[in-house]
């Protein structure tokens, strides 16, 4: 692979979660990058493991999860070493999250305008003017930002809310947002704005996103690489184009046959047979080979080992060919 | 006449405060017998409203509802009994829908014992039937909901739905709670029940996609009205309605990312939030986030017009004033 300059590297990231017993692989070797100014989406299914590789990012994986193995870079320091103090530090200001549901993230019993003033000053001294408050919500296209600053979230709708978890996302002026389905719980129009302003905001503060979500209409539209995460696995990973136009896993093919298109008829889709697995009960060998195709009997005993089929398409299959 | 008929249908909440909420406002809408209707719109619009209303989990106001020649809203007790046997209802949501503390067995045979239907021995072996047609082990009866996953949950809200033998099932969001790669098993499973039973949807849904593959005819829905109805392809080849278009082009679909990539085009999107019918917006509803509104739209409510057969708009200004990237797949004929 070509040696680039990234900001976020992740190596065989795996984080186990602790139970009575075995513990649980969440994630299990997962290994991507994301360079400056660039969009890297995260895709799976519920359970796959992606919300829990966010989190990890910032090690904000709570008890009884752990990360077990592997190695986080970001801008070249190593994030699994940090001192508590060097973490605080990086959390919000240099990597910052939005999540899916902006209700639950905002503190429902403070003004907004009050919210994102916290964020400004727990990164830096001094005290947050109102000016610059309202300049952060004028950036994220809240309507009448002045009245709005003493409005609480639950006075606002959900887009509006989203559009405030933004300005407080990107009040630092992070080098990279991790965003969580941030547009999974509103409405289609509503889902595009906010698209929209965060592609524009991107290209504005120059800061690299990571795109975690199921829709892979969302990916095509944005997202310059894309990793596909199957039971804790990346099982395939690339340029967006050979993704979701050459997909070669299995898993990857059967997502795309399974997404109704707009563009599509009555043409009988094709699922993907049987459910996702639950992270307790993995099966043998390549975790997808209950509900492969193309499963044969090395399938069941040996998980496969990443393949390179070209400089940027890895696939994690025995039989991808 | 129609297997189902509303006429003007208007169902009201109140909001406190003298206000109310305008949640079905003028509705008027046909199925036919063993149709597929999609009804789409965004939180808020409507729609689900709409779906309960139907079935009277919820009081309506003014309007009429005609079911196989009888009025729905004036049916007596023991009518009323027989119309739920007529018309059954699948829920979003399969985890909030089925009660956890009865056998899924259990909870399919409450139906039919509900209105009598057998004696105990056959309401057993109706369950084994039933679950055998949602493809479902029959041996699960005597699991309990938390032993499935949401697809198979699903498999049984769809078979608690038909055990009483329906001719009209609102399917209201099916598929919404679960993941893509399972969706499309529960959908190809109501498609194969409908052809096999003959049954007629009104398929309520956000997702313009799966209406597309599931419905013969969609009704758009926007702040308790329906602005836009037609056959399935014509919606999708020629939306008229500056709201249908804002939807199709809002909607991420992968090919259509993919090609507008390719093109370097950016995606159209309307501004504003989506409105809280508590107040009456004067003129048409959708006029403050239109991008072609005029001085009419913001005075007069636009009547339904025909732009195509048996496809109506309501706005004044018809279509084509836009340039709306919208696909134009050639339908495939192929049906298997």
């Amino acid at each position: 692979m070509v040696m680039e300059n990234y900001l976020l590297d992740v190596d065989q990231l795996s984080v186990f979660f602790r139970t009575r017993t075995e513990p649980v692989r969440a994630v299990s070797g997962a290994s991507f990058s994301v360079a400056p100014g660039e969009t890297v989406a995260l895709v799976g299914e519920s359970g796959c493991g992606k919300s829990v590789t966010a989190l990890a990012l910032t090690r904000l994986v709570a008890e009884p999860g752990y990360v077990a193995g592997g190695s986080i870079r970001f801008a070249g320091r190593d994030v699994l070493a940090m001192n508590p103090e060097r973490l605080r530090q990086m959390r919000g200001a240099e990597i910052a999250y939005i999540f899916q549901e902006p209700a639950t993230s905002l503190n429902p019993v403070f003004r907004v305008g009050w919210q994102i003033a916290e964020a400004l000053n727990l990164h830096r001294a001094g005290i947050a003017a109102r000016e610059e408050v309202v300049s952060l919500l004028n950036r994220v296209g809240l309507p009448d930002p002045e009245r709005r600053l003493s409005a609480y979230p639950h006075e606002l709708s959900g887009g509006m809310q989203q559009r405030v978890m933004i300005a407080i996302a990107l009040a630092c002026r992070p080098r990279l947002l991790v965003a969580d389905e941030p547009t999974t719980a509103l409405d289609v129009t509503i889902q595009a704005q906010i698209l929209d302003l965060l592609v524009r905001l991107q290209g504005e503060l120059g800061m690299a996103m990571l795109l975690i979500t199921h829709n892979l209409g969302l990916v095509a539209g944005v997202a310059r690489r894309v990793n596909v995460m199957y039971a804790g696995r990346i099982v395939e990973r690339g340029a967006v184009e050979k993704i979701l136009g050459q997909s070669a896993h299995p898993y990857t093919r059967g997502l795309m046959a399974a997404v109704p298109r707009l563009s599509g008829g009555k043409t009988r889709m094709v699922g993907i047979p049987g459910a996702v697995p639950n992270p307790a009960r993995l099966p043998s060998g390549c975790p997808f080979h209950p509900r492969c195709p193309k499963a044969q009997p090395l399938c069941r005993q040996q998980d496969p080992i990443e393949t390179i089929i070209t400089e940027d398409h890895q696939v994690r299959c025995h039989f991808w060919k | 006449m129609s297997l189902l008929e509303i006429n003007n249908l208007h169902v009201r909440f109140s909001a406190g405060h003298g206000h109310e909420v305008r949640a079905v406002n003028g509705v008027s809408l046909a199925v036919e017998r063993g149709e597929s209707v999609g009804l789409v719109g965004e939180s808020g619009c409507g729609k689900s409203t709409l779906g309960n209303a139907i079935l009277r989990l919820v009081r309506v106001q003014a309007g009429a509802i005609w079911f196989e020649d009888k009025n729905v809203l004036t049916l007596t007790h023991r009518d009323l009994f027989h119309y739920r046997r007529r018309s059954q209802m699948i829920f979003q949501d399969p985890y909030g829908s089925l009660n956890p503390r009865l056998s899924v067995g259990a909870a399919i045979e409450e139906c039919l014992a509900v209105h009598r239907l057998g004696d105990r021995a056959e309401r057993k072996r109706r369950v084994r039937d039933l679950l055998q047609t949602v493809g479902l082990d029959p041996d699960y009866a005597a699991r309990y909901p938390h032993e499935f996953s949401g697809g198979q949950r699903q498999r049984v809200g769809i078979a608690r739905a038909l055990a009483l033998n329906p001719v009209f099932v609102v399917a209201d969001e099916p598929v919404s709670a679960l993941d893509v790669s399972v969706q499309a098993q529960i959908l190809n499973l109501m498609k194969d029940l409908q052809q096999a039973r003959g049954l007629a949807y009104l398929f309520v849904a956000h997702d313009l996609a799966v209406v597309r593959y599931m419905c013969d005819r969609i009704l758009v829905m926007y702040a308790g009205a329906i602005v836009e109805a037609a056959e399935v392809d014509a919606l999708f080849a020629c939306p008229a309605h500056p709201y249908t278009q804002a939807l199709l082009s809002a909607v991420p679909d992968v090919e259509k990312e993919l090609r507008a990539r390719a093109a370097g085009a950016r995606r159209e999107i309307v501004e504003g939030e989506v409105p809280t019918v508590t107040s009456a917006v004067a003129g048409c509803s959708f006029h403050p986030r239109c991008p072609y509104a005029r001085d009419l739209c913001r005075t007069q409510l636009p009547d339904e017009r025909e732009v195509g057969p048996g496809h109506t708009s309501r706005c004044h200004f018809r279509s084509n004033h836009a340039n709306i990237e919208v696909s134009h797949a050639p339908e495939e004929i192929i049906n298997t």
